[in-house]
């Protein structure tokens, strides 16, 4: 493994957890019930963390006086490694939760084999992270069972969501050379997944999914985006790049 | 008993500093008073995170955007605790949601102005926190006790937010000429309405006599707006920054600051709805709600079938 695949590994995680928790970012202040706002801006709050420690990791990585906010606030969309799903817009509620569901059962996966990693730090992110992710998982769930059986027009716009978002699944499971490297395992990954999620479905009375006979995009974790990753960075960067060389 | 009796006892507990609790016999107007100024606090809290949620996408550092999420976030915590404290005064939080939506119920004006730079952020927390917090902790010591309580916990960590916003300025006081300069003009833009958020001159101001009297109130509009005035004009020196005011100066017979007149006209345009924002920050309330209305009842409906599968189990 060379230092690079282990630099390019940390930065896909960074990029990820930081483009969802700046997509989620939105709904605080908007949120369908004060309870669910308060919600959903703590699983923001744990994404951001996330996302800082690897930036961090990646900056000592990187030496040269890199920061955190060097990462993330100069990097272009052709630079930035996150998972597409990750970019996906907010959508309705339905689709935030579903979002947030499918990327938390690949983030539970995917910690789970960082703590066998060889690199220690990333292994010791990886443990914080899963005590969060864990409960990112059942608050997601939660909220897929009671939009799935809860009144008709909640099942329906959960299913446009299913729609909407199954085709940036496919990309999570398929390894990047730097995954590839890391001996990161997306095989069980993708099966612990698909089966989770099989039976969030069931319970949700939403029909089993398959991630055969859909067409899956890609390129994210490879710098090649969607058209709504330039926008989110163009806000997301803005401050930061009107004023260069600035302490905030 | 008499209800002269009932309020010679209510009036008694009051003077004696003995909180009023729930299910305490209380005059109709002390209900309604409590809940009228309870439930527009919450809103406030409520609104009031639409102007600092606005930067939240754009806040210039990671860190920074991790504070102010945190931040917004404690403000819907607080909304959360006032509306329940007015919840104990008969009215549901539905209700009042939908009389902050019609108009009939109103929210601190303040945040009816637009945010327009990241030093806002730093602006509103020293400025707009630090003024609620003169009216909050008096508040701590009101006579209404699930609204004492309230405050108690919300003061903690508003004090926090207001050394969060200094520092935000502090930063940018020591930073280049161009944040220099945005920072001196975040202080200008939120100076006057900050001292509009104490109310109406004494005289002036409706609801204050009785309020004193049941020491739902401790203190005037103006003792709280002299007391925030004297603090702000020592701290802003910390900033090598200046108040927007020519008439503010150091009075020694008084041993306060003297300063300028509040533009009345302005104060009371933002309060009848004309302010700069007042149109989308309801809007915004509204859509919210709106939009998670299907959410809502989704939620309902599935408890519902889970209960009844428990039972039928």
């Amino acid at each position: 493994m060379t230092n690079a695949s282990l630099i390019d590994f940390t930065l896909y995680v960074a990029d990820s957890t930081l483009v969802l928790a700046q997509r989620n970012g939105d709904w605080c202040g908007h949120g369908p019930v004060l309870e669910q706002d308060i919600a959903i801006t703590n699983v923001t709050l744990d994404l951001i963390g996330q996302s800082r420690s690897f930036y961090q990791y990646a900056a000592q990585l990187i030496g040269n006086d890199c920061t955190e906010d060097q990462l993330a606030y100069w990097r272009n969309e052709r630079e930035f490694k996150n998972a597409l799903l990750c970019e996906r817009p907010n959508g309705d509620w339905a689709q935030t939760i579903l979002r947030q569901t499918f990327f938390s059962f690949y983030q539970r996966e995917l910690f789970m084999q960082l703590l066998q990693a060889a690199d220690t730090t990333l292994s010791a992110i990886a443990e914080k992270s899963l005590k969060e992710v864990r409960y990112h998982c059942r608050w997601s769930s939660e909220w897929v069972c009671r939009l799935g059986d809860g009144t008709e027009e909640s099942h329906r716009r959960l299913q446009v969501a299913v729609e909407n978002l199954w085709p940036y699944t496919g990309e999570l499971f398929i390894a990047a050379p730097y995954e590839t490297a890391l001996q990161i395992d997306t095989d069980t990954i993708k099966r612990n997944w698909l089966e989770a999620l099989s039976t969030l479905f069931a319970a949700a009375t939403l029909p089993a999914p398959s991630l055969t006979d859909t067409f899956m995009q890609t390129g994210g974790k490879t710098g090649q985006h969607t058209e709504a990753l330039g926008y989110l960075l163009a806000e997301l960067q803005y401050v930061q790049r009107s004023f260069p060389g600035c302490e905030w | 008993m008499k209800p002269h009796n009932l309020e010679h006892i209510f009036q008694d507990k009051i003077d004696q500093e003995i909180k009023i609790e729930p299910r305490d016999w209380m005059p109709d107007a002390y209900r309604k008073t409590n809940l009228r100024q309870i439930s527009q606090h919450a809103h406030s809290e409520i609104v009031g995170m639409l102007p600092e949620g606005n930067w939240i996408s754009r806040a210039p550092s990671l860190k920074r955007k991790a504070i102010l999420l945190a931040k917004v976030q404690d403000e819907a915590g607080h909304g959360l605790y006032l509306y329940a404290a007015a919840e104990t005064l008969g009215q549901s939080r539905e209700q009042m949601i939908e009389d902050l939506h019609s108009g009939r119920a109103k929210y601190s004006s303040i945040f009816n102005y637009p945010t327009l730079t990241w030093a806002d952020m730093g602006a509103i927390g020293w400025l707009v926190d630090g003024a609620a917090i003169m009216n909050q902790v008096m508040l701590t010591r009101t006579s209404y006790g699930p609204y004492a309580r309230a405050m108690v916990r919300i003061c903690k960590e508003e004090s926090f937010h207001q050394r969060q916003g200094f520092e935000v300025l502090l930063v940018l006081s020591k930073g280049s000429d161009a944040q220099k300069a945005m920072c001196q003009d975040a202080i200008n833009r939120w100076w006057w309405p900050a001292l509009m958020m104490f109310g109406p001159r004494d005289g002036e101001s409706t609801n204050s006599d009785m309020s004193m009297k049941w020491k739902i109130k401790r203190k005037s509009n103006d003792e709280l707006r002299q007391q925030f005035v004297d603090m702000i004009a020592e701290q802003v020196k910390l900033l090598n920054m200046t108040l927007p005011d020519e008439k503010l100066r150091w009075n020694e017979s008084k041993k306060h600051y003297d300063f300028g007149e509040i533009d009345w006209n302005e104060f009371w345009q933002v309060v009848k709805g004309n302010g700069p924002c007042n149109k989308e920050r309801l809007a915004a309330r509204k859509k919210a709600w709106e939009d998670g209305r299907w959410v809502r009842e989704a939620a309902s409906a599935y408890a519902a079938k889970q209960k009844q599968k428990q039972q039928a189990a």
